[in-house]
């Protein structure tokens, strides 16, 4: 069982399968890539019905670097659950630990020392959350989603405490971080940069690294994975880690988009980026799973969204039909484990 | 520090780049709060021999615990006003979002045999009852804003216009787009929560102000009453709409995302206005450097001016500007407009967001 599976789109299955022959493997590798492929022609079926209703707005550049930009906050949060959902694990604080480090890296003590300390506040604090909870579950062995949500409520509250409840402005001095949205480069603003440089972090970390490798072990078969001599506790602890360190990344976006740091950032978050990383085809059981995924099943989030708004729909059809999408692509997901096993 | 376990765990974290700098990214506020509003005093004080100390009284005082600068706001100017008067003691029970924890609360200050109650129901339907009781006992309520459907639950209410508030909007957008001479412009609206009533009655009033002009809203987006809510849906609405003439807002703490998204988008053909009245926006205003050129109250002084009519009533008092010797029943405040020309004027009243 020490050799895992490192095909980026075809983990290991989620149970060890000692005997799984060379094809089989293949053809998993397939269909993973049909997920994509699905995922992919969603996309395409949205941006259809984009040209259709709305030609004149939909296939503009100023159109799309918005949707990338609005994508770019929770997409970074995205990469991070991915890996956490991978390894078997599930983060419910993510929106509330941005927020939380938003606020911190937000206050008038904090702004005071710059923009650099501000990034460093916000990872600090992002990654000090995620490695408390990573903590409580590896060696408190609390179940994940307890913990997790206990994060949640606490850091919540924690960034409403520290904030009296109100709205942080960055300072005029500290403007370098609102420059992370404002300033373009080649047309995107420096946000999308840096969402993408996540990415593609994300994707070498999880697809070309032993850590990687690791990841989907343990999310697949724990058990197996110890007794091939991975120290699991330590490993899932850095996932939670990770996660907390996305959320940092996160609040500078947040804090570079909206000009503030506040306890109401990155509401239902946790919610979104599950969905996104569901959509995109990784197990909530753990073990497989994949980054383009996740960031396609948010892109198609986004999509909806811009699509809803352009044409001037409201929030609660929005809502219906992210439901509805949630429930197909699990479904679909559900029909291809089912061939492939 | 050191006695929160939650903050325990995050200078852990912090360890990461060293105590040091965790220390300095502390969670001092200091100034910001210091600058918070100082003088809803000026506001609804009746002149001549009302203000003189009279008989002590106690007044009871719960609203929900704040999520948002108004709610904070309204802790903030109910306590101030209470601390002008000599005779007033001030007993607030501990903020909360939970109904059922609200009536508990209310309970407690009906035991406690408060002289005047001032309520801020979460929900008017639900605190109802409680109201009731209190009134029942001969506690007098009055009623913040948020009103009891039940006329024997409260003595008074007093309360912002949210209709008002709307049709302000919709007076200065159509009156200045007039003057220009704009005919068919593009005029946005981006409510808060779409479902409350309070957000129906605002887009109700907009859209008849503005009929009055012959104009009618574009379209309309509902944000959730928070900064990136806002964010979010102004973004998509600039790409939705490529030519602009006037975007209502409807609430100023939600407007700092709109605005946020307006300068990345690098927009500036149109002119927008606010809601609430927060002294930030207000600010904006006054310095007239972007889109913002207006907003309209939904004033949180109306917590000091309600803590001003309890007092009255405790002490049996009426308002002396007026001829009748009660208190009257209902004080619906007038939504003000706020330009730069009268933004400094106000700039004591708004609530840091």
């Amino acid at each position: 069982m020490t050799e895992v599976n490192p095909a980026p789109t075809a983990p290991a299955g989620e149970r060890p399968r000692p005997d799984a022959a060379p094809s089989l493997r293949g053809g998993l590798a397939r269909l993973g890539e049909a997920r994509h492929v699905g995922l992919i022609a969603a996309l395409v079926l949205l941006a259809i019905v984009g040209l259709v209703t709305k030609p004149e707005n939909f296939a503009t550049s100023s159109n799309l670097v918005s949707v990338l930009a609005l994508a770019s906050t929770i997409g970074v949060i995205t990469v991070g659950a991915t890996f956490v959902i991978i390894g078997g694990g599930i983060d419910l604080s993510v929106g509330a630990v941005m927020a939380l480090a938003s606020v911190w890296a937000t206050t008038l003590s904090t702004q005071s020392y710059g923009p650099v300390v501000m990034v460093i506040c916000a990872l600090a604090v992002g990654t000090g959350a995620g490695l408390l909870n990573g903590l409580l579950i590896s060696y408190g062995r609390m179940v994940p989603f307890i913990a997790t949500l206990a994060m949640l409520v606490a850091a919540r509250g924690l960034a409403q405490r520290m904030s009296s409840q109100r709205t942080q402005l960055v300072q005029q001095d500290n403007s370098a971080i609102v420059d992370l949205s404002t300033t373009r480069v080649l047309g995107l603003p420096l946000l999308v940069y840096v969402f993408a440089l996540v990415v593609a972090l994300g994707w070498v970390l999880l697809n070309r690294t032993t850590f990687g490798r690791r990841t989907f072990a343990v999310g697949g078969n724990p058990e197996a994975a110890r007794l091939a001599g991975i120290d699991v506790r330590r490993h899932t602890m850095v996932l939670y880690a990770l996660s907390g360190l996305c959320c940092g990344i996160a609040a500078v976006l947040i804090m570079a988009r909206t000009t503030t740091g506040s306890s109401t950032h990155g509401d239902l978050y946790e919610l979104d980026a599950i969905a996104a990383v569901i959509i995109g085809g990784t197990l909530l059981t753990g073990g497989r799973g994949s980054i383009i995924g996740s960031i396609l099943g948010l892109l198609i989030f986004t999509v909806i969204t811009n699509l809803f708004i352009l044409n001037g729909l409201n929030t609660s059809d929005q809502l219906i039909a992210k439901g509805l999408i949630i429930v197909i692509a699990v479904l679909m997901q559900r029909r291809s484990i089912r061939t492939s096993t | 520090m050191t006695n929160n376990p939650g903050r325990r765990g995050f200078i852990l974290g912090g360890a990461v780049i060293g105590a040091g700098a965790l220390v300095t990214a502390c969670t001092s506020n200091e100034p910001a709060q210091s600058a918070a509003t100082t003088a809803p005093a000026a506001a609804a004080a009746p002149a001549g021999g009302n203000d003189q100390p009279g008989t002590p009284v106690t007044i009871g005082f719960s609203a929900p615990a704040a999520d948002h600068g108004w709610i904070a706001a309204i802790a903030k100017n109910a306590q101030d006003a209470a601390k002008r008067y000599s005779d007033v003691t001030f007993k607030a029970v501990e903020p909360t979002n939970d109904i059922n924890q609200q009536i508990s609360a209310v309970e407690s200050l009906i035991q406690a045999k408060v002289n005047v109650l001032v309520i801020l129901p979460n929900d008017g339907e639900q605190l109802n009852q409680v109201a009731r009781q209190a009134m029942d006992a001969g506690i007098p309520v009055i009623n913040l804003d948020r009103v009891f459907p039940d006329k024997l639950s409260y003595r008074t209410w007093i309360g912002g216009d949210n209709y008002g508030m709307g049709v302000a909007a919709g007076h200065y957008i159509g009156k200045t787009l007039k003057d220009k001479g704009v005919s068919n412009p593009v005029i946005l609206e981006i409510q808060g929560i779409a479902t409350l009533p309070l957000t129906q009655d605002r887009s109700k009033g907009f859209a008849d102000a503005l009929k009055t002009y012959g104009f009618t809203v574009t379209a309309q987006q509902d944000a959730k009453f928070t900064v990136e809510s806002g964010t979010q849906v102004a973004a998509n609405l600039l790409q939705a709409h490529k030519k602009i003439d006037a975007i209502w807002n409807h609430d100023d703490d939600q407007g700092i995302g709109v605005l946020a998204a307006i300068k990345e988008a690098n927009r500036n053909e149109f002119f927008m206005v606010g809601g609430a009245g927060s002294a930030n926006a207000m600010r904006d205003i006054q310095a007239d450097s972007g889109v913002l050129k207006a907003t309209v109250t939904y004033s949180p002084t109306m917590a000091g001016s309600a803590i001003t009519l309890a007092r009255l009533i405790a002490q049996g008092k009426g308002m002396s500007d007026l001829l009748e010797k009660e208190v009257p029943q209902s004080l619906t405040l007038a939504s003000e407009t706020i330009t730069k020309e009268n933004a400094a004027e106000y700039l004591p009243l708004g609530f840091e967001s």
